[in-house]
């Protein structure tokens, strides 16, 4: 904060100096500042340093890790000699109860009340961040780990699982119908969703009016919808009336189940590309228009190309929902156990719907192929998501 | 132009051109070259199409919940129980079973959701502010079976010794009261079975908190980082600490995002199928007890009775599904224009 005067005054003396030096001579600083000193003798003689306001100080940094070290120590001591206690939760929590504590006094010897309040504070929302993203960690952590038995071996993704029992071992059989089923489910549905999403987002931009707010409103009531509804609506409206029956017994298809996809991604894809495409500066679309464009080549030349990386992001953040959402595929695709590359007839089993499958068995290898097939869809929504990043990023800097 | 050649022509009249006759707005746009008029039409016919499928959800939903619901009547919002083909069904144990595993879900998700938005938009570095961003962003899109899978085979079990201590020191709190009259368990008996404190309303509850964290988060930290610079600067410049210019400035500024991004995170938590279908034990009473076995929520009802079903128990589970839609909606709705209010008001104080 005292950064800030020093920088104002600092400020006019050097745009005063920027015409004397290119006046005289290119003589650099040492010249420049022989200029100012004159002006403003005491300030340019000694460059204030700079402060930094977001220092962290030694004490405050003893004070943090001391107060860690006691209330561990601590709590080991109550659990260890103390009282029976054995639990990882309970030693976890009482040891953060008590390093609040002794924070609380450590800080309290040297501070007043609202900086001691001010560290507290920190401290709690830091700890809540910590636990958040050490959670998560935990959660991903858990599938990638336990699916690294089925992982090494080649034919997990070579081979479908229509020839392998429960307890072979994993050698064995594999997900390939389930990376296939699920690359031909969302194919299908970005096909549908993605011309459709974009070009309502486009609509809902370009032509305001009375329609245009009905579809944002109806839209922005769709996201609502909860997924299995949607896949419960093609199960009824589509599945059961045209679907294929043999025997009396109802077959899923891949189709329904990307359309089911499709409509739970829909809104999804139009709130987000609304959003990114509101953004677009008017100043660059007035600049079309008054260049004599009509609104098609503005739309095409102007607006989609600067919202690209926005869009990209809309769109792929969409794709990741749609491949990891189980329940409407559950509803509509079905399960197969073999290769199934024909959307319309036969079941066709995606990945997450392999892996709800596969944990209920009472199979340890079932439940490694689970985990396994987990990683996989981990990792595909991984790496779309960083291609996702890396696009936005790209773009970016081109058009700045 | 026009209004400038009339008050000329007519100069004894001393009105000036505002009494003249009101310019006619130039439309240029009135003559479109075919690519317009083809893209205007394709744009429409696209927003049309869209209109129409997500109408067509709503209406179909209502109107296949309509045999359900007419041979139930009343007794759908009050029966606990689920059995169609002998007409004896209805949404009171599901449904409330929805509600509580996401209020359970909002309880843990609430001040995960503000302290990791508060973190990233005013404690973090600068350099981590992007990287732990785009970290959220990452984990909304973790699919939902994954937390299942943590949820079932890890959770579950990790948390009997939490489960058990809660209801034994907590069981004075009304929804943390352990149920007796099943017989299994007593309130406090030492001997109980640890099932008994596995699948319940309470595991779903932390699973689907875990997903709609991330989701809630991103929404307040939006929030927050609204909040107009000048009054930060204001509030340091005045002498407050970081936390006197956040309970100041960012909290009031960001308090619609973090009511609608909580709203939000219950709108998905109610909607929630596979991860809470994986975790708990279905039931179809009442289950007020949210620490004992046994929960309920109405996606997984679906899930578990669409298959087998008859024409008249898929209208039944659509009735079930169009009541989640409707809650969902409402509290979306909700959630949207409390965002929508707060982030125009900021702007104008800016």
């Amino acid at each position: 904060m005292s950064a800030a005067p020093s920088t104002v005054v600092t400020a006019p003396a050097t745009t005063a100096t920027a015409p004397a030096t290119t006046a005289t001579a290119p003589a650099a600083t040492p010249a420049a500042t022989t200029v100012v000193a004159p002006v403003e003798p005491a300030l340019a003689a000694t460059p204030e340093p700079r402060r930094r306001v977001h220092a962290i100080l030694r004490e405050d940094v003893f004070a943090l890790v001391g107060s860690l070290i006691a209330a561990v120590a601590t709590t080991a001591v109550i659990f260890v000699w103390l009282a029976p206690f054995d639990n990882p939760v309970g030693f976890v929590l009482c040891a953060y109860v008590l390093f609040l504590l002794i924070y609380r006094i450590t800080l309290s010897q040297d501070h007043d009340r609202p900086a001691v309040r001010d560290r507290m504070v920190a401290a709690v929302v830091a700890s809540l961040a910590l636990v958040l993203l050490g959670t998560m960690a935990h959660v991903v952590g858990f599938a990638l780990v336990n699916g690294r038995r089925a992982l090494p071996h080649w034919n997990f993704y070579s081979q479908d699982i229509h020839l392998t029992a429960p307890q072979d071992p994993l050698t064995k059989g594999g997900i390939e119908h389930a990376v296939v089923g699920t690359l031909i489910e969302i194919s299908i549905a970005l096909a549908i969703t993605v011309p459709l999403g974009v070009l309502t987002a486009v609509m809902l931009n370009e032509i305001p009016g009375r329609v245009s707010r009905l579809v944002r409103t109806i839209t922005e009531a769709a996201t609502a919808l909860p997924s299995i509804v949607a896949g419960l609506f093609i199960y009824a409206t589509l599945l059961v009336p045209f679907g294929h029956r043999t025997s009396g017994v109802l077959h899923p298809g891949g189709l329904a189940a990307a359309i089911a996809i499709s409509v739970m991604m829909l809104p999804i894809i139009i709130r987000a590309s609304d959003v990114v495409l509101r953004l677009t500066p008017g100043s660059l679309k007035e600049a079309s228009y008054a260049l004599g464009a009509g609104q098609w080549s503005t739309v095409w030349r102007v607006t989609l190309p600067t919202a690209r990386s926005g869009l990209t992001t809309a769109v792929i953040l969409g794709t990741a929902r749609g491949l990891g959402e189980t329940s409407p595929v559950l509803l509509c695709a079905g399960l197969a156990r073999n290769t199934n590359w024909d959307p319309t007839h036969d079941p066709m089993t995606s990945l997450p719907l392999f892996v709800f499958n596969a944990v209920r068995s009472p199979e340890p290898g079932m439940i490694a192929r689970g985990y396994g097939a987990a990683a996989v869809l981990l990792v595909i929504v991984l790496v779309l998501f960083t291609t996702a990043r890396l696009l936005a990023r790209r773009n970016r800097s081109l058009t700045s | 132009m026009s209004g400038v050649t009339v008050g000329s022509a007519v100069a004894t009249v001393v009105v000036p051109e505002t009494a003249a006759v009101p310019e006619n707005r130039v439309r240029p746009a009135q003559v479109r070259p075919p690519a317009d008029k083809l893209f205007r039409g394709m744009a429409r016919g696209s927003g049309y199409v869209v209109l129409a499928l997500m109408t067509m959800v709503g209406v179909f939903l209502s109107l296949r919940a309509q045999d359900a619901l007419r041979v139930d009547g009343w007794k759908f919002v009050t029966t606990q129980a689920w059995e169609p083909e002998s007409h004896n069904f209805g949404i009171a144990g599901i449904l409330t079973g929805s509600v509580l595993i996401a209020l359970t879900a909002i309880f843990f998700a609430l001040p995960l959701a503000l302290g990791t938005a508060l973190f990233i938009s005013e404690y973090a570095p600068p350099r981590l502010k992007k990287a732990l961003i785009a970290l959220i962003d990452l984990m909304a899109a973790i699919p939902s079976v994954v937390f299942g899978l943590w949820g079932f085979f890890f959770f579950e079990h990790a948390s009997v010794g939490a489960t058990h201590w809660m209801s034994d020191y907590l069981g004075w709190i009304p929804l943390l009261h352990l149920r007796v009259d099943t017989g299994e368990a007593d309130a406090g008996n030492p001997l109980a079975s640890n099932s008994y404190y596995t699948g319940s309303t309470f595991i779903a509850g932390v699973v689907v908190a875990l997903m709609v964290t991330p989701i809630a988060c991103s929404v307040m930290r939006e929030a927050f980082s609204q909040a107009p610079l000048g009054e930060r600067e204001g509030a340091y410049a005045l002498g407050a600490t970081r936390w006197g210019m956040v309970r100041n400035v960012v909290l009031p500024f960001g308090r619609g995002g973090v009511i609608g991004g909580t709203m939000l995170g219950l709108g998905r938590a109610l909607g929630e199928t596979i991860a809470v279908y994986m975790v708990i034990s279905l039931t179809f009473r009442i289950q007020g007890h949210i620490l004992g076995k046994g929960a309920s929520s109405v996606s997984s009802v679906i899930a578990q009775r669409y298959g087998s079903s008859s024409h008249f128990a898929i209208s039944a589970l659509m009735a079930a599904g169009l009541a989640l839609f409707l809650m969902t909606l409402a509290v979306n709705f909700g959630a949207s224009m409390i965002v929508a209010r707060s982030r125009s008001g900021a702007e104008s104080e800016a």
